[in-house]
C-alpha cells in the first residue's frame, strides 16, 4: 500500500474537525432517548434540549461541540511497510494545522513550567498508538477525552476493605458504583464508563479507556462482562444525580467493561469517565478511498 | 427564567435562590486557574474595577481572530473545584457578585457567598459552540501573554447565557442535597 502524504494529512484534519465538532450516531441516540425521560420544565430536561442544541449548532458550523478539546487519543492499524513515524509526523502536522483552524483549542501545557507551546504540541501528546495488522488499509481511530472528566476517572485496588468489595466481579460492581457517584455530575453528566479489570495500575487504564471506542448500544462478547455491563446500566440511574449533576433520571449512558490478565498479587479495576459529549470517529483509507465513521 | 443584567447589586444576587434558572446579559470576565493564582498572589488593586458588580466564568475558551477583532468559537464552563482555595478570597477582595461554571464548589466558597453576597451559577459543561453565540463581543483580554489563550481574563459581553443557580447566598446548595440522596442510594446498592 502506498499512501499519499499531502491528501493523508488533510484527512486527518478531517477527522479532528469531525471528532471535535460532531458526536457519533449512537451517541447522539442515547442523548435523545434520555430527554424524553425527564420532567417537562426540570432542569435536567432544559439541559439536555440545550446539549442537543448545541450538538446541531456544532455541527452546522463546523466549531468544537466542547472547549476542552481534550486528550488526542489515537490508535492506528497499519500495513506492513508503512513506517510508523511517517505516521507520527502526519498526525502531528495534521494536529498542528487543526489547531490553527481553531478545531482544537492550543491545549497543553509543559508540566514544570506551565508555557503552553500553542500548537497542541508537546511529550506524548497526541497520544498515538499504533499497531500492525494483515488488511491492506489503514485505521486511524480519534478519540478527544476533556480534562473535567479524566479528573473524576479513578482506580482501585481490590479487595477494598471500604466498599467490602472483593475480588470477584461483585466486588468490581461496587467499586465502579462508588466511582459514579463520587464523580456526581463533574464529568460532564450523563456519562459513558469505560471499565479495565487486571492489568498493572497502567494497562488497567489503557483497557478502561480503549473501551471507551466501543458503540453506546454494543454487547459485550463475554457473557459474564454483558450481564455486569446491563445490571449497572439498570442501577446506576437509582443514584438521581442527573444531567450535569442537577438531579434527574439518566446519569450514565452506558457501562463498557474489559479485562486483560493480571499478577496473582494485583486486582484493579481502572474506571475511564467519559463525559456526554463523546468524540470519537474513524478514518480508514483503502484503496485510494478515505472514509469516515 | 430571570433576566440578570451585569454589572449587578447585591441586593439583587440576594434574592436568588437554588434552583433558579437565569438567563444572564452585560459584561462579564472568564477567570481560570493560572488567572485566580495571580489574584491571590499579585492582589492586583485595578482588578477590581474589572470584577467588581460582574460575574467571573470558569471558562477557557476556543477563540478567533479575524480582521484584529478576536470571537469566541468555543466556550464553556470548566470544573470549578479547582478554585475552591481562592475563589472566597477573590470573591470578597475583588467584589464578585456570582461565579459561573460546572461541578459546583466547597464548603469554603459556599461561605464566602454568603459572607459576601454572591451566587454560584452552573451552566451545562461542553454546550460550548451555543455559549459561545451568547458572546456577543470580546471587549478586552488581560494577561494573555503571560497566561496564554485559555487562562487569560476574556472580558466579554453576553446576551441571555443560561446558567442555573446551585448555590446561593444563604447557604443553599444544590450540590449538597444531590451527594445527600446519591450518597444514600449507593450505599444500598453497595450493600445490597
Amino acid at each position: 500500500m502506498q499512501i499519499n502524504k499531502e491528501e493523508l494529512k488533510k484527512s486527518l484534519v478531517n477527522l479532528i474537525r469531525l471528532t471535535s465538532t460532531s458526536l457519533p450516531d449512537d451517541v447522539v441516540d442515547s442523548i435523545k432517548t434520555a430527554v424524553q425521560k425527564e420532567d417537562e420544565g426540570s432542569a435536567a430536561k432544559n439541559a439536555l434540549t440545550m446539549i442537543l442544541k448545541n450538538i446541531e449548532m456544532a455541527k452546522e458550523q463546523s466549531t468544537p461541540i466542547c472547549q476542552d478539546t481534550g486528550t488526542n487519543i489515537y490508535y492506528v492499524s497499519k500495513p506492513v511497510g508503512i513506517p510508523s513515524r511517517d505516521l507520527e509526523s502526519l498526525i502531528k502536522e495534521a494536529t498542528t494545522i487543526a489547531t490553527e483552524k481553531s478545531y482544537l483549542r492550543p491545549n497543553t501545557v509543559h508540566a514544570i513550567t506551565g508555557r503552553n507551546p500553542g500548537d497542541n504540541s508537546g511529550i506524548m501528546t497526541p497520544y498515538i498508538h499504533i499497531e500492525e495488522w494483515d488488511q491492506d488499509a489503514l485505521e486511524f481511530k480519534l478519540m478527544l477525552k476533556g480534562g473535567g472528566c479524566e479528573n473524576v476517572s479513578d482506580q482501585y485496588k481490590l479487595p477494598d476493605t471500604k466498599l467490602k468489595a472483593g475480588r470477584d466481579l461483585n466486588g468490581v460492581y461496587k467499586v465502579i458504583i462508588d466511582a459514579v457517584n463520587n464523580a456526581q455530575g463533574l464529568g460532564c453528566a450523563p456519562g459513558i464508563i469505560g471499565v479495565g479489570i487486571g492489568g498493572d495500575r497502567a494497562t488497567s487504564t489503557i483497557v478502561a479507556k480503549q473501551q471507551l471506542f466501543r458503540k453506546n448500544h454494543d454487547t459485550n462478547p463475554l457473557p459474564e462482562l454483558a450481564e455486569l455491563e446491563n445490571k449497572l446500566c439498570k442501577n446506576i440511574n437509582e443514584l438521581g444525580i442527573g444531567p450535569m449533576g442537577f438531579g434527574g433520571k439518566t446519569t450514565v449512558f452506558a457501562f463498557k467493561i474489559g479485562h486483560l490478565h493480571r499478577l496473582p498479587a494485583s486486582f484493579f479495576v481502572s474506571i475511564a469517565y467519559m463525559c456526554w459529549a463523546h468524540r470519537r470517529h474513524t478514518l480508514t483509507v483503502k484503496n485510494g478511498e478515505y472514509t469516515y465513521d | 427564567m430571570i433576566k440578570i443584567q451585569l454589572p449587578t447589586t447585591e441586593e439583587i444576587i440576594r434574592k436568588l435562590k437554588i434552583g433558579d434558572e437565569i438567563l444572564i446579559s452585560g459584561v462579564m470576565v472568564t477567570a481560570r486557574d493560572a488567572a485566580h493564582k495571580f489574584l491571590i498572589d499579585k492582589n492586583p488593586p485595578e482588578y477590581k474595577e474589572i470584577l467588581g458588580n460582574t460575574f467571573i466564568y470558569h471558562c477557557g475558551p476556543v477563540v478567533a481572530k479575524e480582521n484584529g477583532e478576536w470571537r469566541f468559537v468555543a466556550a464553556g464552563p470548566t470544573t470549578s473545584i479547582r478554585e475552591e482555595p481562592y475563589e472566597a478570597t477573590v470573591i470578597k477582595n475583588f467584589g464578585v457578585r456570582g461565579v459561573i461554571g460546572k461541578g459546583g464548589m466547597g464548603e469554603k466558597t459556599l461561605a464566602g457567598l454568603k459572607e459576601s453576597g454572591a451566587v454560584y451559577l452552573h451552566a451545562v459543561g461542553g454546550i460550548a459552540t451555543m455559549l459561545a453565540k451568547c458572546v456577543t463581543k470580546v471587549k478586552n483580554v488581560y494577561m494573555l501573554d503571560e497566561l496564554g489563550v485559555p487562562e487569560a481574563f476574556w472580558q466579554i459581553e453576553v446576551k441571555d447565557f443560561p446558567v442555573v443557580v446551585t448555590m446561593d447566598s444563604h447557604g443553599g446548595s444544590l450540590h449538597k442535597e444531590i451527594r445527600g440522596k446519591s450518597d444514600v442510594q449507593a450505599a444500598r446498592l453497595i450493600n445490597g
